[in-house]
């Protein structure tokens, strides 16, 4: 029998993972740590190739037989297309300002979530194919081969990068970690591997409408209901314009905001808006999703995606479109529309029918974000406002990745907030975690799958524990945000690290504080909590509408 | 064995221990993780490293001078909710309150070398077993609230559809005499 150890034997016991090098490393596929494998359905949906049934935890992934050409030519095609993407394989100079911003490294505390050896994995090849000293030195020089266990730890790392360029903020040179990634999982998709929770949305998308793939009856079954809701709350039913040609605006927003709590509410909130101001609109149920996983995959399937918004402005003869609550969509009108799918030339140049102000920053895309067009009406005086309905919620504002940093999106919502909010009902969390150095939620670019949840709770740790700071110091009860993968995934974030914290759109509180001429005395907010003051009243109205 | 007046030393010596059994904790994680975990001491921009470092304060509190379960649990769970969601076996997770034997050892070595084991070692050292065994209902509560959140969130996900169905009731609101899900 073995001797039992004595406790000074056990406790020399080294705790400290072997010190291996980077490139010896390789990443357990363990449940929780991965995004799971794309069904063939989608793929074959989508015309996408090497539709087949494979698994993550398999030794054999099953890839093409030529999978090595196909993802070298590609490599090689993409380096001559997109000059930045050479440029970011060649200009890193490994100060490290980035290592520590990525809050995928910072809860996971794997340094391969560090940007710069993230790209690393790419950078390895890019010398190993495309430079002298990496074709001859190899890994003296830090080059590698591309095997498939390259393949397998780029499908790891590249789907633990959820491109919000927060280490694009800190990089000097301006390192694009998001295109990096983006242009990675491009080449992942060529060879066939791609995640379920994106490709799905994105089959679901292409082929029925929205990603959550309801058809155009559910989706305008729920609006209707949401003007039902809100006749319940405020005695004004809302009109849901849908598919009716000949209006000003197309209204456009991510399928969160008609889905799932608490976008709902928002989505409650956008009605209120439009039935106040009498807009000239309608809603599409086939640009029935403001949201765009396809530019989670590749290129090509983001402009598809895309494409829909524009299709459906020209059908239903609009003059301009005006954009919801949503996060990447936003980098997608900003930053690739207009190469992809402009220029919408067909289209006006966005002016606000209530007050005349003219969108500029929009005259390409000629889409306009919803906080934009809130912000300018109550700039102009244009909404009834009672703050007072609000006085129940104290209220942080978390950035989201995508409008603040692709669009610079900082101080709309701010001012929306500070108009439907009491004063000293707004905090804003620390410095270096807000606006354009804001933490991603840990859940962007198409992780917010279940299966996947551990690793959004540690990436989204550093926003919690920024959160967590405002709850306990002055008493925040509400993250506010203008993004529907946000709204979706942070309640269970607040509920693991900061309990006691709900999450709201900003146009829920908008249709909350917006005073309609006849309206009937509001005693609840829109999701029926009582108002302060209100709550004897609040009783009586639900034991009635219940 | 000799005797010391050891809860007097180990209060003394809070800082040394402290630090020493925090480093061993961030030796836990890969050698380029620790660095930084070391290094950085902004507590937003190293929220790993700010709460360990509040948690084993209070655990170490607790292990001097006695605390309640409950208070006990908030500060292991400082550092438990965030190695039950990591990369770590359940094994691996609590190797950090087994760590607070060694930073103590090592900073007693002298005097052990120079008078023998000081009785009083034991007893401390059995107060970190019983610290041990909280861990792990610490860390299940952790493991069960991951899992109630995946429920949670599928819930969540149909719950508008739920509503618009009409298939979902609050109990608790009076005159709700009828459970409109029994329709079917």
């Amino acid at each position: 029998m073995a001797a039992i150890p004595k406790p000074e034997e056990l406790a020399n016991i080294s705790f400290r993972p072997p010190g291996r090098k980077w490139m010896d490393t390789k990443p357990e596929f363990k449940e929780g740590t991965h995004c799971h494998a794309a069904a063939p359905k989608w793929l074959e949906w989508l015309d996408y190739p090497f539709p087949r049934s494979w698994s993550t935890y398999d030794e054999d992934w099953k890839l093409p037989k030529n999978w090595k050409e196909i993802f070298l030519v590609g490599f090689n095609d993409r380096l001559n297309k997109y000059r930045s993407l050479r440029l970011f394989m060649d200009i890193c100079v490994r100060c490290g300002a980035c290592a520590d911003k990525c809050q995928f490294f910072l809860g996971t505390g794997d340094p391969k979530n560090m940007p710069v050896l993230r790209a690393e994995l790419m950078r390895s090849l890019y010398r190993r194919y495309h430079t002298t000293a990496g074709k001859i030195l190899g890994r003296l020089a830090g080059a590698r081969e591309l095997t498939e266990d390259v393949v397998k730890e780029l499908y790891y790392y590249l789907y633990q990068c959820s491109e919000c360029r927060r280490c694009s903020a800190f990089c000097p040179y301006g390192i694009d970690m998001a295109d990096i990634t983006i242009l990675g999982r491009e080449l992942l998709s060529s060879i066939g591997l791609g995640i379920e929770w994106a490709m799905a949305s994105v089959g679901s998308c292409f082929k029925i409408g929205s990603h959550i793939g309801s058809p155009p009856h559910a989706f305008k079954d729920m609006l209707e209901f949401f003007a039902d809701e809100c006749e319940v709350v405020t005695g004004i039913r809302p009109r849901v314009p849908v598919n009716e040609k000949g209006h000003e605006i197309l209204f456009i927003m991510p399928s969160g905001d008609y889905f799932a709590d608490p976008g709902t509410f928002n989505c409650m909130g956008y009605l209120l808006l439009f039935e106040y101001l009498d807009l000239d609109y309608t809603i599409s149920t086939f640009a029935a999703e403001g949201g765009n996983f396809g530019y989670f995959i590749s290129h090509e399937m983001g402009k598809r995606l895309n494409a829909k918004f524009y299709a459906e402005a020209k059908r239903l003869g609009v003059k301009w479109i005006l954009g919801g609550e949503c996060g990447h969509m936003w980098r997608v009108i900003n930053q690739y529309m207009d190469t992809w799918n402009g220029p919408a030339d067909f289209l006006e140049e966005p002016v606000s029918p209530i007050t005349g102000t003219k969108f500029e920053n929009a005259k390409s895309t000629k889409m306009v974000h919803i906080c934009e067009f809130t912000a300018d009406l109550i700039k102009h005086g244009k909404l009834n406002l009672d703050p007072s309905r609000n006085a129940h919620i104290v209220l942080t504002f978390h950035d989201s990745c995508n409008p603040a940093r692709a669009m610079g999106l900082l101080e709309e919502p701010r001012y929306i907030i500070k108009n439907v909010l009491p004063p000293g009902h707004f905090y804003e969390m620390p410095e270096n975690t807000i606006r354009e150095k804001n933490f991603c939620c840990g859940s962007g670019s198409g992780f917010n799958a279940d299966e996947y949840l551990p690793i959004r709770l540690r990436g989204g740790f550093p926003r919690a524990s920024a959160v967590r700071y405002v709850h306990e110091k002055y008493g925040v009860n509400h993250v506010g945000m203008i993004c529907a993968i946000d709204r979706a995934v942070f309640p269970p974030l607040m509920d693991y690290w900061v309990p006691g914290v709900d999450i709201t759109g900003i146009h829920e509180l908008v249709g909350n504080a917006l005073v309609f001429p006849g309206e009937r005395e509001r005693v609840v907010d829109l999701r029926k909590r009582p108002l302060k003051g209100k709550e004897k009243e609040a009783e009586k109205f639900l034991e009635e509408v219940m | 064995m000799t005797r010391m007046d050891l809860q007097g030393f180990l209060s003394e010596k809070r800082h040394l221990v402290l630090e020493r059994w925090l480093n061993l904790i961030f030796e836990t994680y890969p050698p380029e993780t620790a660095r930084f975990l070391k290094r950085e001491k902004d507590r937003f921009a190293n929220p790993v490293a700010y709460e360990f470092h509040e948690g084993i304060k209070g655990i170490y509190e607790a292990l001097l001078y006695g605390m309640e379960p409950d208070r006990v649990s908030y500060f292991l769970d400082r550092v438990i909710s965030i190695r039950a969601i990591q990369d770590f076996l359940p094994s691996g997770a609590l190797t950090f309150i087994f760590l607070l034997k060694t930073a103590i050892r090592k900073e007693l070595e002298k005097e052990i070398r120079e008078k023998g084991v000081p009785e009083e070692l034991l007893e401390i050292e059995s107060r970190i077993d019983g610290l041990a065994l909280l861990c792990f209902d610490v860390y299940m509560r952790r493991r069960e609230k991951l899992y109630e959140l995946r429920v949670d969130e599928v819930k969540r996900r149909v719950s508008g559809l739920l509503r618009m169905a009409g298939l979902v009731v609050d109990l608790d609101q009076k005159n709700n005499k009828e459970v409109k899900a029994n329709e079917f």
